[in-house]
């Protein structure tokens, strides 16, 4: 990824600390505000993105636990009805399975349930993404499972940026909203500005216009999406790339008007492909922009086995430039 | 049955006469809610099933007096008794058994899920030990906000088999929130006797996270009163969690449609219990043996009760049902 150029008042920042940087503003703002997790304290957790919160705000408000993230996100939502704003902690993506019943059957559902009384303004932010060579129950990319449940709202970003603006508008939203954030992403730079700002939920971007294909892209694959695009250019397509920023809520007109745009239409994400979020965004664009595609809504999603360790297999799992190349080229009969 | 150290060394007569016959009143209330709920359900003016806290009174009663309005408690499928207890009014709550928009949860809930922020009640919850997340959450928000309040968790010997408990009970005694565990040892995982489900001690499980653990005849409001009293003040007073077993008894089914019950508990085990051990006649003889009260004032609060709870009844069975635009409404904040 090449590093943008970067304004006078903008500097060039990592995901990570766009993220860290999220947090503290909020917690400096807002002293309700706290962080709980493993060794999210002096560790800074595992991806050291958290580095210097504890420093800034105490134990008290960055909270290492026990291992127990049924328990943790358990407090969240008894500390975010009560009057609390808690960002809970979820190392890995894939232990969101032991926060199923506390996120699904009561952040999800606390709102409703009491007819609009009780609100569960809380986060969890957890990640997503494989290519780490860290096998099956440390790979997944599972925000399908909560984009599938009335009540959450979820956060997928693929910038410093979004990740900022987005992050600092979950943590104000009074609903249950979880953010994945993409492993692979912490090290990768991009222009931030100085000073305060947010991004609204349910605005698409587009990361790079073009009039021939749509690639709506997400978290780790809109970089995925940008370089095939690149390559494109080359052979004379023009691709355009979206992304959609929120799976809940979603932009679901930037994807249609994108696709009636350019007639052609192919959806990227890392989740696994069945019954995952590219069958939800193709749905939309295909119901939404019918009259207007010469071409099928393709998806690209993980593939459908556990990640495997070895290298060798575990890079044939994940969509990858070249691949959506090879379909763009198909679907612009330019083979 | 066992009685606690603590309730042993309560003065009850430091309690005055009418907190009492409160108690009572409460008592009675929940009974005739819960045979009210029953009718409802059999004569099919109720969607649904409901659960029955007939024969617990004791427990909802007994912890709910020795606490302030904003407490908070958090309930279970088996709720209706925490719910009163906390002092929801009887007319919404049938309202909400019904379905209809005058109901706590404006008909979306139901009987599992009657949440009510003004009296503290953070909800009863429909997944078995589902809410010791919520309640230990709501002592760590008092200790970050400062705040002398407590937490209460209602649950079953059933919630015991859930991880969740354990997890949370652990952070509470770590970091000493003011939240107290109430388990109701009715006997009963649903059908199931928890012999056949539970290993060693219940109390146990609780002291070996170092949790101040007392257990208590459910039975005896007084004795459930005394103790909680002195777990509150703890708690209050930032000493940290406690566990509360009481041992009591569910005389009905495990829901309104569980009537033929012979299969898993005995006919005579259920006519002890109902003949000796109800909490409500419990009172009553100690209070008429204490000279506390005559019986004609026992049958004057019951018609009181019966009178209030018929017109709760008939409120809610005359309240409009939603209208159709709610159901996409509070899904977000």
């Amino acid at each position: 990824m090449s590093t943008p150029e970067a304004p006078p008042n903008v500097r060039i920042i990592t995901f990570a600390e766009a993220i860290r940087e999220a947090i503290a503003e909020e917690m400096r703002r807002d002293k309700l505000v706290f962080v709980i997790g493993e060794d999210v304290a002096e560790a800074g957790t595992v991806f050291k993105v958290l580095v210097g919160l504890v420093e800034e705000f105490g134990p008290q408000r960055v909270i290492d636990s026990p291992i127990s993230e049924a328990g943790i996100t358990g407090l969240g939502v008894g500390a975010a009805i009560t009057g609390m704003r808690p960002i809970v902690d979820i190392m890995f993506g894939d232990f969101i399975t032991l926060t199923m019943d506390q996120m699904v059957n009561q952040a999800a559902k606390t709102h409703y349930m009491s007819g609009g009384k009780l609100k569960v303004p809380m986060v969890l932010r957890t990640t997503l993404g494989a290519s780490r060579r860290s096998a099956a129950q440390h790979s997944q990319s599972l925000h399908a499972w909560f984009s599938h449940i009335p009540g959450l709202k979820v956060v997928i970003p693929s910038t410093p940026y979004d990740a900022k603006g987005l992050m600092k508008t979950a943590i104000r939203d009074d609903n249950p909203v979880a953010i994945f954030e993409d492993k692979m992403l912490y090290q990768t730079k991009g222009p931030v500005p100085e000073g305060e700002y947010t991004i609204p939920f349910g605005v698409a971007d587009i990361k790079r216009s073009g009039s021939d294909i749509t690639l709506v892209a997400t978290s780790s694959m809109v970089q995925v999406a940008l370089e095939a695009a690149e390559v494109l250019a080359g052979l004379g397509i023009s691709a355009e790339v979206v992304d959609p920023r929120t799976m809940v809520p979603l932009d679901r007109q930037a994807l249609v008007d994108s696709a009636k745009k350019t007639s052609r239409a192919i959806v990227i994400d890392e989740g696994y492909q069945g019954y995952g979020v590219t069958a939800e965004l193709a749905s939309v664009i295909a119901d939404g922009a019918f009259y207007y595609l010469d071409a099928p809504v393709k998806r690209m999603g993980a593939m459908d086995v556990p990640v495997p360790f070895s290298p060798v297999l575990e890079d044939l799992t994940v969509p990858t430039a070249q691949g959506v190349v090879e379909m763009a080229k198909a679907l612009c009969n330019k083979n | 049955m066992t009685q606690s150290t603590l309730a042993n060394e309560f003065d009850y007569s430091s309690v005055d006469r009418e907190q009492w016959l409160h108690m009572y009143e409460q008592m009675c209330k929940i009974r005739a809610f819960e045979e009210n709920a029953n009718e409802l359900y059999l004569s099919r003016k109720m969607p649904g099933l409901t659960h029955l806290y007939i024969g617990q009174e004791a427990v909802a009663v007994g912890v709910c007096e020795a606490l302030r309005k904003d407490d908070y408690i958090t309930s279970t499928h088996r709720g209706h008794g925490h719910c009163v207890a906390k002092g929801a009014s009887l007319d919404r709550m049938f309202a909400e058994l019904l379905g209809k928009e005058a109901g706590y949860c404006r008909g979306k809930g139901g009987s599992m899920h009657i949440a009510d922020q003004d009296t503290g009640n953070l909800g009863a919850n429909a997944i078995v030990g589902g809410s010791a997340g919520i309640a230990t959450g709501a002592g760590m928000s008092i200790k970050m906000r400062g705040t002398d309040q407590v937490s209460i968790c209602f649950f079953g010997d059933g919630a015991l088999g859930q991880g969740l408990l354990y997890e949370t009970m652990n952070m509470a005694q770590l970091w000493q929130y003011p939240v107290i565990y109430v388990c109701e040892n009715n006997q009963y995982n649903e059908y199931t006797h928890n012999r056949e489900t539970a290993a060693g001690s219940l109390k146990a499980r609780a002291e070996a996270f170092g949790i101040h653990s007392q257990e208590v005849d459910g039975q005896d409001v007084r004795a459930v009163y005394a103790t909680m009293q002195r777990l509150v003040a703890r708690a209050r007073g930032g000493e940290g969690p406690a566990f509360l077993l009481c041992q009591t008894y569910r005389f009905l089914g495990h829901h309104v449609g569980d009537v033929n019950r012979e299969y898993y508990r005995s006919k005579e085990e259920e006519t002890y219990w109902k003949s000796e051990r109800d909490p409500l006649k419990n009172l009553v003889a100690w209070m008429t043996a204490a000279g506390l009260a005559e019986t004609s004032l026992f049958a004057q609060i019951e018609q009181d009760v019966q009178a209030a709870v018929t017109a709760a009844v008939d409120f809610a069975l005359n309240a409009p049902y939603p209208q159709l635009e709610e159901v996409t409404q509070h899904v977000y904040a």
